[in-house]
This record gives structure tokens, sequence and C-alpha cells, in this order.
């Protein structure tokens, strides 16, 4: 049996990260078809119907689909499930918000966040904030499973032409009514897919202070991530918190400026490729996972590092 | 208004945790205890709403083994009015924990469940949402803030593109955010009368409930280590090794 998808949008074209999701689902059967649920979707659709991996699409369209919302979508999810051995779709917010819906009306096991696919039926997945490994197998007839999109690579955007088939909308749940989203908007590199991730944790003292380490994103075409010491206190929004509760970050080069390293911090962002660790305390452990680490004091040092920075003939973006 | 809220016991978020040389899962034996972190949020939560006069009682729910009963006595001791504690031996998993508290909301008839988004042992962030599924109620996962008005809840829900506000009806369930407030220390007094508030046993295998595990844990293993990293004197050395070793900027 064929694999679903579950596509991640805002109406009008596919979130990055279904495209990751799309490769762990293509890892586990070579028969992917994708559903995309929302109102005047068209676009997003065709966009997931010329992803080369997708071999069918399903679309299906109402009003009540406009916001994500997890009691109107899973419905449908489970209607389609009886021809699908698996579900899959990514370990954000989205999918860790709609999925266990999904697995419970299935009354399947679901394996949650998954960096690997094993086995049709055997999943490696993180567990006590990425201290430990697991070796999952699933016993259940359909299985759920959820991916970390940053273990994923994403799949080709172009050259498929799924064909796009309607599927009847699912009732309206009525005890749920979706109010406002606020969306913090950046001309920034998104966090979950940048190249290079700048952070900033307690040691920061304010919101004002950050201003050192947007200067130096900015000039390195860097997002900005924060512990969440630095999200709790207030100095910037939670949509910025790298961590265990937070987002998940495999950047080229991840900063951590004035952020200890506490346990919780490191489970988002120790499989960088490159750390660099800025702190004024030589035993913080956050020094135990750098590749670079300088004892210094922040606000000492992102004034040089910019300066430092300008010197340089080229950076590479 | 009556507030049910499930707690768990994990491993104390402060533990280094270490994995068990034969790879069948991570030591637990002498190693410090505590309530689920975002539980503790729950069960503040439900507290501060009785406190306002818009809750009636609060009840805190655990299910697992005889140890799993410390965390409902801590809820008793920060303000919740008595205690359920679903016994049962084992590795569960959040589908075989959803259809028991299920049992236990059928019973208990709660407006709200409220519980922590996620626990930090598994990392599974399943429950909430499960049994919001399994009574067709509404879901709000992620909270960070709450306003309950009559018999309708404001939450505002923490999502990777920011903040989104939703308004639920009861009865429903609210999974918590870290963020979502500040939960309080007991005082000795109040452990002392904590000691006194009831909490009834009940054995899982009363509910009628298949607990047995889906999935296999076939190995635990711990992650690949990051080599040795080096200390630099400057911060003109540190851009140096970026650009001419490391050559990520």
């Amino acid at each position: 049996m064929a694999v679903l998808l579950i596509a991640e949008h805002n109406n009008k074209e596919l979130r990055p990260f279904t495209l990751n999701a799309a490769t762990a689902a293509s890892q586990i059967d070579s028969d992917v078809h994708a559903v995309i649920i929302g109102q005047n979707s068209a676009d997003a659709a065709k966009q997931l119907s010329e992803l080369p991996v997708v071999k069918k699409v399903l679309s299906v369209e109402g009003a009540h689909y406009e916001n994500y919302t997890a009691e109107n979508f899973a419905p449908v999810i489970v209607k389609l499930a009886e021809n699908y051995s698996h579900i899959v779709c990514s370990a954000n917010t989205f999918g860790k918000n709609l999925m266990p819906r999904i697995a419970a009306h299935l009354d399947t096991s679901q394996v949650s966040d998954i960096i690997k696919v094993i086995s049709p039926d055997t999943f490696l997945r993180p567990i006590y904030a990425g201290n430990a490994f697991a070796t999952i197998k699933s016993n259940d007839a359909k299985k759920c499973v959820t991916i970390r999109p940053t273990s994923f690579d994403p799949c080709e955007s172009t050259g498929g032409s799924a064909p796009i088939e309607k599927v009847d909308a699912s009732e309206e749940f009525s005890n749920t009514k979706f109010i406002k989203r606020e969306e913090i908007k950046s001309d920034r590199p998104e966090l979950g897919t940048a190249r290079i991730v700048v952070s900033g944790g307690r040691g920061m003292q304010s919101g004002d202070n950050f201003k050192l380490i947007t200067e130096i994103a900015d000039k390195l075409g860097a997002a900005i991530g924060a512990s969440r010491a630095a999200v709790d206190a207030g100095y910037i929004s939670n949509d910025h918190q790298v961590g265990q509760t937070g987002k998940v970050v495999v950047p080229d080069l991840y900063i951590a400026v004035g952020i200890s390293g506490a346990i919780q911090h490191l489970a988002g962002m120790k499989e960088s490729k490159v750390i660099v660790a800025i702190n004024k305390d030589g035993e913080a452990p956050i020094f135990s996972v750098a590749d670079y680490g300088l004892e210094a004091d922040l606000f000492e040092a992102l004034p040089q590092f910019m300066e430092e920075l300008n010197k340089l003939n080229t950076i590479q973006k | 208004m009556k507030i049910l809220v499930a707690v768990k016991r994990v491993i104390d978020y402060n533990v280094q945790i270490r994995v068990k040389e034969d790879g069948t899962g991570v030591v637990t034996d002498n190693v410090k205890m505590s309530t689920n972190p975002p539980d503790d949020n729950a069960i503040e939560e439900a507290v501060k709403i009785k406190e306002t006069g818009k809750a009636t009682e609060v009840v805190a729910v655990t299910v697992g083994e005889e140890k799993a009963q410390e965390t409902v006595r801590k809820a008793l001791a920060v303000g919740a009015d008595r205690g359920i504690h679903v016994k049962v031996d084992g590795i569960l998993e959040p589908l075989a924990v959803s259809k028991i508290l299920q049992k236990i909301v059928d019973k208990e008839k709660p407006d709200l469940v409220f519980m922590g988004k996620q626990a930090i042992d598994d990392d599974c962030n399943q429950t909430g949402q499960m049994l919001s599924a399994l009574l067709n109620w509404p879901q709000a996962t992620f909270a960070s803030k709450i306003d309950v008005k009559d018999n309708k809840l404001e939450v505002t829900r923490e999502i990777d593109e920011g903040l989104e506000t939703i308004e639920i009806n009861v009865p429903a369930i609210v999974t918590c955010d870290l963020r979502l407030n500040e939960p309080r220390y007991a005082s000795l007094p109040n452990i002392m009368k904590a000691k006194k508030k009831p909490i009834e046993e009940i054995a899982a295998s009363d509910l009628g409930v298949d607990v047995s595990p889906r999935l296999e844990q076939l190995k635990v293993e711990e992650p690949p280590k990051r080599k040795a990293g080096i200390k630099v004197a400057n911060v003109a050395e540190l851009v140096q090794k970026l650009k001419n070793e490391a050559k990520v900027i």
C-alpha cells in the first residue's frame, strides 16, 4: 500500500518542510500520495503535484480548512487512511498538533519525530532531549509517523506532474474557532532552514541588546535564534526558541552567544555542522559541544566580531 | 467548572541521563525523578483558575507505577483538591494513557482537561491530542495564555510562525507550554495538608483498557559524540578559523 503525505501549506504555497517530509515518505515506500487540505489552495496543490516523488495529489477544499485546525483536518485523513499503510508529516507544530488526533482515531501508536527510516516499520528517533536514540519497530497495521524535518533533505521541487484528484470535504467541527494568527514577518531566512543561525541567551541581558546579534545576523545572512531563558525573559518572541520544546536547527554554522548550554537547548542545535560558543563563563556546558569556543564578555566580543566581518573581502551567503 | 489535570513522573530535567549498557533503555535506578515540567504549568493554571472563582474543583490524575503517586501528592500540595492514581506497571504508550484518561473523564466528567504539551522523557507530544480525538473534544495545544469566558476558553498557542489564538467550547483539552505561567512552590504547611487529601487508587486492569504496547523498542543507544573543539584566544582568531578552516563564512 502507498504512503500518504500530509502537505503543510498556507493556502497559497507549500511550507518548506513538506519537501523534507516528502523525502522521508519516499524512503518508506516509493508510492507516495499527498493530501492537501485547504481553502483556495489550488496553487499549492499544483506545486505539490510538481514534486517528482509524489505520484498522486488528493485535494480537499472547504472554508473550514482555511486555518489548518486539527479538528477539521483529522477526519478527512482518517477517511483516506484505509487505502494507505503509512501517514506521514513533519514534526513541527503543524504535525505535532494534527497527527496524534489521526493516530488515536485509527487506534495506532504514533511514532513521533523520527530522524531515520530504517525499514518501512522501523525508525530511529531521539528521546530524552536527544541524549539517547531509540530504534522503534511499529507493529500496528497502519503507521502514523512524524519526521524531524532537519534530518531529511528536501526533495526536488520541480519536474513532476502527478494527477490532482478532488476529494470530498468533511463536516465542520464547530467547537473550535480560529480567532487570529500573529506571524512575525522577517526578511531574514527561516530559522528551521537557515544556513547560519546566531542565537542569544540570558547573557544578552535585554531585548535591546539583541541588536548586537541582529547586526551580525544581517551581515552573515543568518537567522536569529534564542534560548528559552531569553524568550521567557521577554527579550525576543517565541518563534525564535531553539531547543527540546522549541525548534530543532541543523545549520552549517551555529553561533551561541551568552547561552550556557542547558541540555534542553543543546537538544535543538547540537547536530549543527560547526558550533561557535561565546560565553564569559569558561565552564559553561555549551563549550562541550562547541568546535570553536571563545571565553569572552559578549558585549566586547560582538562589536569586535562585527568589525572583523567588515574586514573580510567576501562573505558566503 | 471542574478541571482534571494529568501529570507524569519523569527523570528530573536537570539529570544527565545515561544509556544502559545492554541497550534496553536508560538508567532510572537511583536517579532523581520529578513531575514532567509542563505538567507543573498545567496544575498551576488549574489552581489559578480555581482561585479566581471560575473553577470549583481541581483533580490531579497520574497513570503509572507505585511511585508515580508522588506527582499527584505534589499537585495536591500546590492546590489540587484530590487525586487519582491509575496503577499500571511497564511501558505505557501515549495511546494507552489517553485511553485510560478517557475512562477517567467518563467517570469524573470534568469540563476541562489540562496537561503538559510534551513529556520530557519520550518527547512524544501525543497524549492530549489523542485524548481529545477519543472524546471528540476541541484541543488547544501548546498554550501560553488561557482566558476563561463562561463556557468558552480563548487560548493563545505557540506555533512555529509565532502565536495563534483560538476559541474553544467547553468541554475541551488544553496542553500547556512552559511559558503559560510560573509554577509556585509548595509551602511546608501545604505539603502537610496535602498528606490528608484523598488519592483514589484504581487498577488499570479494572478500567477495561488494553494497554499492551504496539511499538517495540529494539535498541536504545548513545547518540554520536561530537569531537572535542578548541578554545580560540580572541575574536580575530575566531573569524579567521571560520573563514579559512571551517570555511563557513
